[in-house]
Formats: structure tokens, sequence, C-alpha cells
């Protein structure tokens, strides 16, 4: 019988085959065309010197120690990295605080649901020219703009990144709190526990996969910001350093790499490439730690 | 006593719903501002942001004839190209990585397992990584018109949605395949007719976030699209604002609010899934 079943699967297995062509060669050629090709290609780049790629040199780690000296990739590196600190911790407390109190059976808690995601339906284009005439409508009173300082576009994105996720985190936080076990909660409240402790020695510690996922979440949605960095101020204020070259201020790391690519003052699609792939080692360094994370946390349950 | 506890908690609770009104007034607010300032003059934008139309700033519809008809090809034709790509690309994401999908959910070769693998590791690659070398292939192989753009969004968002249906395809019980085997049913039959309509639930969670993804989508159509025949909205709203010294925000902001128009409508309209689609693709990061 056994012997049977396996044969069986095997000649399904075996008609499948057939039409391997049809099942996985689009998404197969797709895939080659915009992912695996490029990606090659852009790990070779960032060893060459090119203007075009058809004329590309191999010149070694020469764009990584370009990049790694280059002022304008550090002020990028630590103003996301300050940015996606402060958005983490905001965007998670007031996400889960939200998430806790609808999770509380108040009246009208699916309204206040829909109103708080919907931030997260429009895109980062739109989102940063919404904000930027809030942010210079209320700035203009005071004779300035958001453009002019770079504090102001620091917490001017935090803002907005804030009033867009907000949302997204709470519904994962939602999951995780509506998936505590009643019984739990109820021996808490039997043996006489508070909110807080209750809060804080039972929910907290039942939610801990979802405050993972939210914390790398934001974490990496925070180092790689661009379009919202883009609309609300393009890198606005720009500073000149003493050697010549620009630093602009409130640039992010993914807007770097863009106008090292792209920008006006001799463009250096090289370098542009070595920083880029700095940058790939940098997120995808969070995803495996976040796995790590994940791993240990199940293994502990 | 019991009745003096219970009251507290009502308290408590219209204390609570109070604090998340007040907070969801705040959180409308900038939509809201949105829609006031695309009914007023240009110049009115900047100093009364927050104030109600008066007779002196109101502008009629003038914003929204001004924005639709600015540049060499008008809004709706922008928009006619943003509905095309969208539908299109997610139309295609989702008819050919489920296949793929169920292909390598039950076949289990060595060719499918790198498949499988290399998909999960695209999803931890930021699009700069691959953004020049992409639209350079892209330009070379002729895809950077709105019609051929669909086939780089498959191959670029092939990886979420092959992770997502491939742990959903393991879900379904095999039996079901083999019954449909034994009764004469080809391969392709069994997908189309036996697997296809199970998979529902899943096709909705990659839709919804796969439309989200290319409507907003700025950086990858402007890279890979001829920008000077084809712009889809996000393109059009950030040429319009960025390439002009003066800059009409009242024009601006009229389009802006005819971009999220639809956007809200099909918020409302599928909200439920879009939660649900939103919290499945979470796994992301």
């Amino acid at each position: 019988m056994k012997k049977k079943e396996y044969a069986g699967n095997k000649s399904l297995r075996a008609s499948k085959r057939r039409w391997s062509w049809l099942f996985m060669g689009p998404v197969t050629a797709a895939f080659a065309i915009g992912f695996v090709w490029p990606f090659i290609q852009g790990i070779y780049l960032s060893f060459c010197k090119f203007k075009l790629i058809s004329d590309a040199k191999f010149i070694g780690f020469g764009n990584y120690i370009k990049a790694l000296g280059d002022q304008s990739f550090r002020h990028s590196f630590w103003f996301s990295a300050l940015f996606a600190i402060v958005s983490l911790v905001i965007i998670n407390i007031l996400a889960f605080t939200v998430a806790y109190l609808l999770t509380q059976g108040l009246k009208g808690s699916n309204i206040f649901r829909t109103v708080f995601f919907m931030p997260n339906l429009i895109g980062g284009i739109v989102l940063g020219y919404i904000w930027s005439m809030i942010f210079d409508g209320i700035l203009s009173h005071f004779g300035t703009s958001i453009l002019l300082d770079a504090k102001y576009g620091f917490w001017g994105l935090i803002i907005l990144i804030a009033w867009q996720q907000i949302g997204y985190m709470m519904i994962i936080y939602i999951a995780g709190l509506q998936a505590v076990p009643e019984d739990m909660l109820e021996a808490a409240r039997i043996d006489g526990a508070t909110k807080m402790q209750t809060l804080f020695k039972v929910t907290i510690p039942n939610v801990m996969p979802s405050i993972t996922i939210c914390t790398f979440l934001s974490l990496t949605n925070g180092f790689k910001l661009f379009d919202q960095n883009l609309a609300l101020t393009a890198g606005q204020p720009f500073t000149i350093m003493p050697d010549g070259s620009t630093v602009k201020q409130t640039e992010m790391l993914a807007l770097n790499i863009y106008n090292t690519f792209y920008g006006q003052s001799g463009a250096s699609q090289g370098v542009a490439q070595a920083k880029a792939v700095l940058f790939f080692i940098l997120v995808a360094g969070l995803g495996l730690l976040q796995l790590g994370f994940t791993r240990q946390k199940e293994v502990q349950q | 006593m019991k009745q003096n506890t219970l009251s507290a908690e009502k308290r408590r609770k219209t204390i609570m719903s109070v604090v998340l009104t007040i907070i969801c007034i705040i959180y409308v607010l900038p939509v809201f501002s949105v829609v006031l300032n695309s009914f007023k003059l240009n110049t009115f934008v900047k100093t009364e942001t927050f104030a109600l139309p008066t007779e002196e700033s109101f502008a009629g519809w003038s914003n929204f004839v001004k924005g639709m008809t600015f540049g060499n090809y008008p809004f709706i034709n922008r928009l006619l190209y943003s509905v095309f790509i969208t539908v299109v690309s997610t139309a295609l994401i989702i008819l050919f990585t489920s296949m793929a999908a169920w292909y390598i959910a039950r076949v289990d070769s060595t060719f499918c397992r790198i498949i499988y693998y290399l998909c999960v590791f695209s999803m931890v690659v930021p699009f700069q990584m691959v953004m020049y070398t992409l639209s350079k292939t892209a330009d070379k192989l002729h895809l950077n018109t709105p019609w051929t753009i669909p086939i780089v969004y498959l191959g670029f968002g092939a990886g979420l949605a092959i992770f997502m249906f491939v742990g959903f395809v393991k879900s379904i019980p095999l039996e079901i395949e083999e019954a449909a085997a034994i009764d004469g049913c080809g391969p392709i039959r069994t997908y189309f007719s036996v697997v296809f309509p199970m998979l529902r639930p899943t096709m909705i969670s990659v839709g919804i976030l796969e439309i989200m993804w290319v409507w907003n989508d700025y950086l990858l159509p402007v890279l890979v699209l001829d920008i000077n025949k084809y712009r889809t909205i996000p393109i059009h709203i950030q040429y319009l604002k960025g390439s002009y010294g003066t800059v009409d925000l009242g024009a601006t902001m009229a389009l802006i609010l005819l971009s999220i128009i639809p956007v809200i409508i099909f918020y409302l309209a599928c909200q439920k899934y879009i939660i649900k689609g939103v919290a499945a693709g979470a796994v992301k990061g």
C-alpha cells in the first residue's frame, strides 16, 4: 500500500514536471530580469569605475574607500540611524498604547481603527507634500520654513512617519493582544493584580513576538525611508564643507545613494553602487538579527 | 460596592473614548486641510493654511482645472497609466507567482528550492541596491513603457508573493489534488479548477499588498519609465512641485486630493481585506 502511494506521487510529480516551463517559466524569467541579474551586476559594478555599464573597469575596493570617506554619506548614516531609533521608540509606544485602548471593548473601536490605519494607504510622495504644507503653514507665522533648519526637518519627518505608521503597527499589536489567553488575564484578576501589574507581568510578555516584529519593522522602515524624505525636505538645508563638498543636512541613506547616482555634480555611479551595497548589507543584517531574535524566542517558548 | 466599581469602570471607559476621539480628529486634520486648501487661491495657502476659505481666498474649482490640465499631458492621462500599471502588475503577480508557488510546494526539486530561497532573500534587499542596474536592464529590454513595466514589477515583487503563496499551498492537503488526478485531471486542470479557487484568501492579501505598493510607488517607475512620455500620479505630483521655482500650492493640493480620493474609496470598500492583507504581509520587514 505504502509503496503504491509513493509510486502514485511520483507519477503525479512526473506529470507536473512536463509543465514546469508553464508554471515556473514566467516568474523565473521576470525574476531574473527584475532581481537576480540586476543584483549580481550591482555587486560587480560596485568594484568598477564606470560612467556607462559597457565601459566598466575593475578597480577593486576603491569605490568602497571613497564611499566610506564621503562626509555626506557618513552624515546621512548617522541622521538615518538617529531617525530610525527615535521613530522606533515613538511609533511603538504610541501604537501599543492605542492598540491596548482599542482592545478594551470600547464603543466605536472599529471607527478608531479605520481612521488610524488610513494614512498607510497614502503614498510617500503625497504624504510629504501634505505635511510640508502643514509645517510651512505653521512655521511661516514665525518667519521660517521646514527647509531652513535641520531640526525642523528631523522632527517633521518623525511626525510624518509616526502619523503614517502608528496605524500599521497598531494592527499588528491588536492581533497580538487579542491572542493573549483570556484565562491568564482572568487568573491575574482573581489574584488581585492591579491593571498595571496585569499589563506589565501578563500582557506584555505575551505580546513579545509582536513587539519584536514591530521593532524591526520600524527600524528597517526608518533606514529605508526615501519618498517622504524626498518630498518633505529633499535634504535641505545644505552646508558647504571646507573641502568644497556639500552635506545635505536632512538627507537620509536612500536619498544620499540616489543623489550620488543621479546628482548633477559629477555623478559617480561606482561610488553610488558601493554605497548601495553597504546599505544592502546594513538592511539585510537587521533582517538576520530579527530572524535570530524570533528563533530564540521560539526556542524559549 | 460593586455598583461603585462598575461606575468607576464606566467613567474610565468614557475618558478613554474621549481621548481617542480627540486623537482621531487630530488624525484626520491633515487630510481635511488638503480639502480646505484645494479650494484656496495659491497665495493664501501658506498664510492661512488652517482657516476656512473666505470670500477673498476662495478659488472655486480653478485649482482643479489648473492641476488637471498642467503640463503636456493632462492629469487624466496619468491617472490611466497609474490604473493600468497597477491593475496589470497585480494581475500578473497573482497569476504567475501562485502558479510557481504551487509548483515549488508540490514538486520540490533543487531548482525550485533555489528559486524559493532567492525569493526569500530578495525580500531583505532594499530597492536602492538594484535600482541602477535594474533601470538599465529594463531600458535595454525595452521594458520602459507602461505596457511592459508590469514585467519589471512581477520580477521585483515576486519574492513576497511567492513566499506567501508557498506558505499557504503547503497547508492545503495533498489528497484533494490526488483525487483530481485519479479522476483524470492533468496538472493544468488540477491547478486551475481545483487549487486556484482555494488560494483565494492569500490572493486577496497579496493583491492588496501589491496594489498599495504599485499605486504609490515613485522610484521604480521614475527610473524605469521614459518620463518625458509617461508619468504616473506620484511622478506627476513630484514634478509639479519639484521642478518649478514658484509652486502653485493650491493646484498641488487639488491634485493630491484627486489622487487620494480613489485610495480612500478603495479603503472604505475593502477595509476588512486590506487590514488582514497588511497584517499577513508584516512578515516582510
